[in-house]
């Protein structure tokens, strides 16, 4: 060892110095709850499924999005539409059951890409946590947004 | 005469043939890229083929005693080869071109309903124009639409998508003994119906089913029920009644239960064996079936995705190491409403619908 770093004090202060310097810096932290962090544009959230300008579900259970999925989250069953349903569903084809096991999803937005009926998309929300595990299956209720139609009645 | 063989050469790959083998059928005797698509021709069907266009070949050099080239292209399900005969199919510019030009044609009037088709994912048409077509139609009309019509309890028709390939015609001449399924009209206007709208009822008609290139004729017990590539495809066969069906058969099945059943296809997408109507329709239980084993499905094909070897699981041996049952953090089926255990959706006669979904909740 060198007189200089026996000496102590030297290097004390030159260590002092750098954590001085940090107090003048501008901070990476971000105090969460109360402030948010911008999202980057393409970030990949909650999956919604979609309808079109008339209400009715776009979805038509054609079983890609669950094809793409390599979690294999999404599960489905397919029904015909009755006539007189055709205002609910805009296929000939729709899904019956939707659900997507959050629990397994990995929010790659492969269904997303899959999608030949513009029918899912992953939306900007974050997944919001829960105790129970139960909760994190999502079906179709929970999925599909609300109709443009009756919201515009209320 | 008979017992002569030519020698063809089909894209630099040569082959000695019986005489009056067809181009296409050479082709397949070498098999692989150089075998032209067929959507219409069926080996198993006597006058198929010269519909569809899609197999057209160029035949460069026409014989060793007449070498001209044949000035236009050909189509190979109905030329025979000749002697020294050289056939160009992959390696001919113009045979790409003509190829992708026909799968226009063949889509022009084809809806676009992939997605609710059940057809999708085992159709020809989906693969040519996969391989061959282009990514968008430049067709600006309004496509070819008709009155939707129902042909009985099994088979659901969709004329919409038909391609006009006359296989089903002639599936249902060369079957049964009378023929109450054919062409009407002409041109543009064509259609496969039934003669004055009768229900087909033959033992055998279910294989129109089968020989459709496109969804224009389906399984109406499995409309909708399931998509082919989440189902498993296996080999079954049963002691069948009916003397000209040997009950040799193909199950498509999720977990124990069956929900569809076809015959056997070959490597060209032929059905191996016709089959009847009491083995693809009635018999839904694995019970009635003796299960051979996993199908052999091509490894490109979307079918082959739930990939699996072997068919009985493995024995679940934690509880005698354990001495006691594991306990779950959650059990899917008791939140998730979908392939519950309790409910076959294969039994359901015909397509779901929201009511059948209804009295299953209830149940």
């Amino acid at each position: 060892m060198t007189f200089g770093e026996r000496a102590y004090l030297p290097g004390l202060a030159k260590g002092l110095s750098i954590t001085l310097g940090h107090i003048f810096k501008k901070t990476a932290t971000t105090r969460y709850p109360e402030e948010k962090r911008p999202f980057s544009p393409v970030f990949r959230g909650l999956h919604i499924l979609n309808r079109d300008e008339e209400g009715a579900e776009r979805c038509t259970a054609c079983g890609l999005c669950a094809l793409a999925c390599p979690a294999e989250a999404i599960t489905m069953e397919a029904a015909e539409r009755k006539p007189g349903e055709e205002k609910l569903y805009r296929e000939e084809k729709y899904a019956a059951k939707y659900e997507i096991n959050m629990l397994r999803c990995i929010f790659c937005g492969f269904c997303e890409d899959a999608c030949p009926k513009d029918a899912i998309y992953l939306t900007e929300t974050v997944m919001p946590a829960n105790y129970n595990r139960q909760s994190f299956i999502y079906k179709k209720e929970d999925l599909l947004i609300p109709n443009p139609k009756n919201t515009d009645s209320k | 005469m008979s017992d002569q063989k030519f020698k063809v050469t089909v894209d630099n790959i040569t082959i000695e043939v019986p005489a009056g083998t067809t181009i296409l059928n050479a082709a397949r005797m070498i098999g692989g890229d150089v075998t032209p698509p067929a959507m219409c021709y069926y080996s198993k069907l006597k006058d198929s083929g010269g519909k569809c266009r899609t197999c057209l070949v160029e035949v460069s050099k026409g014989s060793e005693k007449d070498p001209r080239p044949m000035p236009k292209l050909m189509a190979s399900c109905r030329t025979t080869v000749m002697d020294g005969m050289e056939v160009k199919n992959i390696t001919s510019e113009k045979v790409l071109d003509a190829r992708k030009g026909v799968v226009e044609f063949l889509l022009l009037n084809h809806p676009l309903d992939c997605p609710v088709c059940d057809q999708a994912g085992e159709c020809d048409l989906q693969n040519l124009s996969y391989e061959h077509g282009s990514e968008s139609t430049r067709y600006e009309f309004k496509r070819r639409t008709f009155e939707k019509e129902d042909i009985g309890p099994y088979i659901s028709l969709h004329m919409t998508r038909c391609i006009m390939c006359f296989r089903c015609v002639y599936t249902a001449d060369q079957l049964t003994e009378r023929r109450e399924h054919g062409i009407l009209e002409r041109g543009d206007h064509a259609q496969i119906s039934t003669m004055l709208n009768k229900s087909l009822d033959h033992d055998f008609i279910g294989n129109v089913i089968d020989v459709c290139p496109v969804g224009a004729l389906t399984d109406k017990t499995f409309r909708f029920k399931n998509r082919v590539w989440f189902t498993k495809p296996m080999d079954a066969h049963r002691d069948c009644g009916n003397p000209k069906c040997n009950g040799k058969v193909r199950l498509w099945m999720r977990g124990e239960e069956v929900f569809r059943v076809t015959a056997r296809k070959d490597q060209w997408g032929e059905v191996e064996e016709f089959i009847c109507n009491e083995c693809r329709f009635e018999k839904k239980e694995t019970k009635d079936w003796v299960i051979e084993g996993p199908s052999v499905i091509n490894r490109s094909s979307v079918i082959a995705q739930g990939h699996y070897v072997g068919t009985k699981a493995s024995p679940v041996l934690i509880d005698k190491v354990v001495g006691q049952q594991p306990k779950y953090l959650m059990n899917i089926h008791d939140v998730s409403d979908v392939n519950r255990p309790d409910v076959d959706l294969s039994k359901i006669e015909g397509p779901a619908h929201s009511d059948d979904f209804k009295s299953l909740n209830k149940g």
